[in-house]
C-alpha cells in the first residue's frame, strides 16, 4: 500500500476530488512530520503513537574489523502500536497457527 | 498531538474543508492503513516511512508472579521504520 491507495480511498469515501485527496493527505503526513521534527509526541487511538526518544552516545564495533566506535547520542523516532491495531493485525490467518 | 489536535490543524489550513470533513479524511487515513496491515500488507508512505507485520515466534514465557511457565502462542507485530528524510530530520 502506498500514499495513491490511501488518497483513492480518501476520494470514494469523502467524496474529495483526487486532487483534493492527495493535497490533504501530504499535509496530513506533513503535519505529523512538523511535530515529530519539534520533538513532539503524536497520539492516534485506534492507530499508535509516534514517540521520540533520546539514545545515549554507546561504544560499537565494527563488525568487519572489531574496531570499536562511539555511536553518538541521537534522537530516534519509535512507533508503539496500539491494543486496536496488535489486535487488529492478529485477528486473520488464527486458523494457520496450530 | 492527538488525532483531534491534528483534526483541527489540517482543519485551520486547509480553507475550503470543514472540520467535519477533516475529521473524516484523518479517519479514512488510518482505517486504511489498519485495514491494509491487517491483511498483512507492507505499507509505504514516501518520505515518511514504512510499515510491515513481523512474526514473533511462539515462545515459553514466565508468570513472573508464580515463576510458572506459560506457552505464548506466535504472534504478529506491526513494525515501523521511521524513512531516511524523517530519520534525518527527528535527530537534526
Amino acid at each position: 500500500m502506498t500514499k495513491i491507495d490511501i488518497i483513492d480511498r480518501i476520494h470514494e469515501k469523502t467524496g474529495l476530488s483526487k486532487k483534493e485527496s492527495s493535497d490533504v493527505v501530504e499535509l496530513i503526513f506533513g503535519t505529523i512530520k512538523v511535530a515529530l521534527e519539534a520533538g513532539a509526541k503524536i497520539k492516534i487511538s485506534g492507530f499508535g503513537n509516534f514517540v521520540i526518544r533520546n539514545k545515549r552516545p554507546r561504544i560499537g564495533r565494527n563488525p568487519q574489523t572489531g574496531q570499536e566506535i562511539e555511536i553518538s547520542a541521537r534522537k530516534v523516532l519509535t512507533f508503539k502500536p496500539s491494543q486496536v491495531l496488535k489486535k487488529a493485525v492478529n485477528s486473520q490467518g488464527l486458523e494457520n497457527r496450530t | 498531538m492527538t488525532k483531534s489536535e491534528l483534526v483541527e490543524k489540517i482543519a485551520t489550513q486547509t480553507s475550503q474543508l470543514s472540520k467535519r470533513v477533516a475529521e473524516a479524511v484523518v479517519e479514512q487515513l488510518f482505517e486504511s492503513m489498519v485495514d491494509a496491515l491487517r491483511q498483512g500488507e507492507r505499507i509505504e508512505i514516501r518520505g515518511f516511512g514504512s510499515f510491515e507485520i513481523r512474526t514473533r515466534n511462539a515462545k515459553v514465557g514466565r508468570n513472573p508472579k508464580t515463576g510458572d511457565k506459560v506457552s505464548i502462542p506466535q504472534k504478529r507485530i506491526p513494525f515501523f521504520k521511521a524513512g531516511k528524510e524523517l530519520r534525518e530530520r527527528v535527530d537534526s
